[in-house]
């Protein structure tokens, strides 16, 4: 199928955390956050980061979008290190963090207007609303959006630039539990039609072997790489698939909850 | 202010059910208390002549005969609309007090002479010196205009800068402290020997009172934005100067508005005060002048002008949040 948004079909990135150590800086001291991650994600892979609350998930997230530099070693795209923010690696937040004062369609379009290109390419914004299903919420105001509608703005926000990276912070985390296998479903046929490499934090074990193709645990604080699962089932993938729940077993153990479930 | 035209409404619309059978009673009520009081005001002999007294009774008969065709009018229709409906009490209200007023004042002399003036005392005002108070309202004017344009220009400007940068915000909040809680009337004596001219010093202290709050409202609007709306415009690419003007500024508008509404408060404080102090012309000038001369029925014909100019502006003010804040309609 070609590509809605852009002319050319979207490049996927390869991204590399090499031996990433962080730390943020307390009043009296130093909070390490994460030590020593070494992670190599292939170009236009599906990636889900399990980790105990609090454990910086986020934060390598936020290094992959240039919003945070690491303390020690090096965050890579395509092999290069990352310097800042940049549309090529977009952020997905588990609140949409829409603007309030944009309509839906500029929203949408922020993006493309940070950098110039709004004149040129307004067709691209109706293609993403039309990509996440809110073409006719164009004109609407995120406060009238539900939960759902206002994740997929989100989503279609960050689609427009055609990143090759889309990092995603429990994207589905507000969202109640129908809506939420939506969405799954959604995310899932976009990223196998416009073929970025994503990198998604969830809480979620059912949802990351649902969807990704390697799943990443991590410790507690300062987060390590404690396990690494490959999942190599075609989609779409059933909930009650065996080796799924052998897996789902396998990763509730490395997260400290063997004897319960 | 939507609340209070919310339940205004609501009240409106518990009239209209109870009137059902489409007789405007208010209306006629009105009316009556309308034609009483141009009888009162034509009959009676005055303790005093005011002028004016046969045009007064002449409105308040056209008032009265107004108020009867719209009564009649709207009978046949099923009743008045909902606005009409709503204004009814205070049609009455109106027609009772102008009544009363013209007794006690005109024609029993209740109430001391040269400091209470009955209606048709502000009127003669009005038909007589409607060419100096139009001066004067126009004077008021532009020393409003250009001093609250410039005060909330510059204060916007410098409050955009305190809540954006750091280093501006390090030399500029200690002055801001410092000189924003002096009511700018307190400037005054300095004024008038740093300017040139009264009213270049006028200017100055309007600009000054409505400035103030637009400044430290700006900067805590500006201050407040959710660091998440910056981390999701920069991953997007947005450059600094676009996060100003696309990002912070829009999110602090609604804080924007509260300093001006503040500022505009603050204004006409100090321009009444600016203008009495030697200045030619203007309204507050024109309250200065006629007390002076104890005419005081002028200067209730200035207030009553000067208090429908502010609420005016107050009103276009309101207009116009209302349309630039049109996306916050709706959020609880």
């Amino acid at each position: 199928m070609a590509l809605p948004l852009a002319a050319a079909p979207t490049r996927a990135m390869a991204l590399d955390f090499s031996d990433v150590s962080l730390s943020f800086a307390l009043k009296d001291r130093l909070l390490p956050v994460l030590d020593g991650i070494d992670l190599s994600i292939a170009p236009g892979s599906f990636v889900a980061l399990l980790g105990p609350s609090g454990c910086g998930k986020s934060t390598l997230l936020r290094l992959a979008a240039g919003l945070e530099r690491p303390t020690r070693g090096e965050v890579l795209e395509d092999g290069q290190p990352i310097q800042g923010p940049d549309p090529r690696r977009i952020l997905v937040f588990q609140d949409p963090t829409l603007f309030p004062w944009r309509s839906v369609w500029k929203n949408v379009a922020f993006g493309l207007e940070a950098r110039g290109l709004l004149p040129a390419e307004k067709g691209r914004v109706d293609a993403a609303l039309a990509l996440v299903q809110l073409g006719g919420f164009a004109d609407a105001h995120p406060h009238q959006l539900s939960g759902g509608m206002a994740q997929r703005v989100a989503l279609a926000r960050a689609l427009v630039n055609d990143p090759e990276l889309l990092l995603l912070d429990e994207p589905f985390g507000r969202l109640d539990s129908l809506t939420r296998l939506t969405m799954q479903t959604e995310l899932l046929a976009l990223w196998r039609k416009v073929g970025f490499t994503a990198l998604m934090v969830t809480h979620d074990v059912e949802e990351a072997l649902l969807l990704a193709d390697r799943v990443i645990v991590l410790s507690d604080r300062p987060a390590r790489i404690e396990a690494e699962v490959a999942v190599d089932k075609r989609h779409p993938r059933r909930r009650d698939d065996p080796e799924l729940i052998a897996q789902r077993r396998f990763i509730l153990e490395k997260l400290g909850f063997g004897a319960e479930v | 202010m939507a609340e209070i035209a919310g339940s205004g409404l609501a009240e409106a619309g518990s009239v209209a059910v109870a009137g059902r059978h489409g007789v405007w009673r208010d209306g006629w009520i009105a009316s009556l208390a309308w034609l009483a009081a141009a009888a009162i005001t034509i009959g009676l002999p005055d303790v005093i002549p005011w002028g004016s007294r046969d045009l007064f009774g002449g409105l308040l008969l056209s008032g009265a005969a107004l108020l009867a065709l719209l009564t009649a009018a709207t009978w046949r229709r099923g009743g008045p609309g909902e606005r009409l409906r709503h204004a009814g009490p205070w049609f009455i209200a109106l027609g009772v007090w102008l009544a009363l007023w013209e007794l006690s004042t005109a024609k029993l002399g209740w109430l001391p002479k040269p400091f209470f003036s009955p209606p048709q005392g502000l009127l003669h005002v009005y038909v007589t010196d409607w060419q100096r108070l139009g001066i004067c309202v126009l004077y008021t004017l532009r020393l409003w205009s250009i001093g609250f344009a410039a005060g909330v220009a510059v204060g916007f400007v410098i409050g955009v800068g305190l809540g954006w940068s750091k280093r501006f915000a390090y030399w500029g909040m200690p002055i801001l402290k410092l000189i924003g809680p002096v009511p700018a009337s307190a400037w005054i004596p300095c004024t008038f020997f740093f300017f040139p001219t009264t009213f270049h010093a006028s200017l100055f202290l309007v600009a000054l009172a409505s400035g103030i709050p637009v400044i430290i409202l700006t900067a805590a609007g500006v201050e407040q934005v959710s660091r998440a709306f910056y981390d999701v415009a920069r991953t997007l690419g947005a450059t600094e100067r676009f996060l100003v003007l696309k990002v912070a500024i829009p999110a602090a508008l609604p804080n924007v508005f509260v300093g001006l509404f503040m500022g505009l408060y603050a204004s006409f404080a100090v321009l009444v005060v600016a203008e009495m102090l030697g200045a030619k012309y203007g309204l507050g000038w024109y309250l200065q002048f006629q007390t002076a001369y104890s005419a005081y029925v002028n200067v209730y014909a200035a207030l009553i002008i000067m208090a429908l100019l502010c609420a005016g502006l107050v009103k276009l003010l309101f207009l116009v949040r209302d349309h630039v804040l049109d996306w916050q309609k709706g959020i609880i």
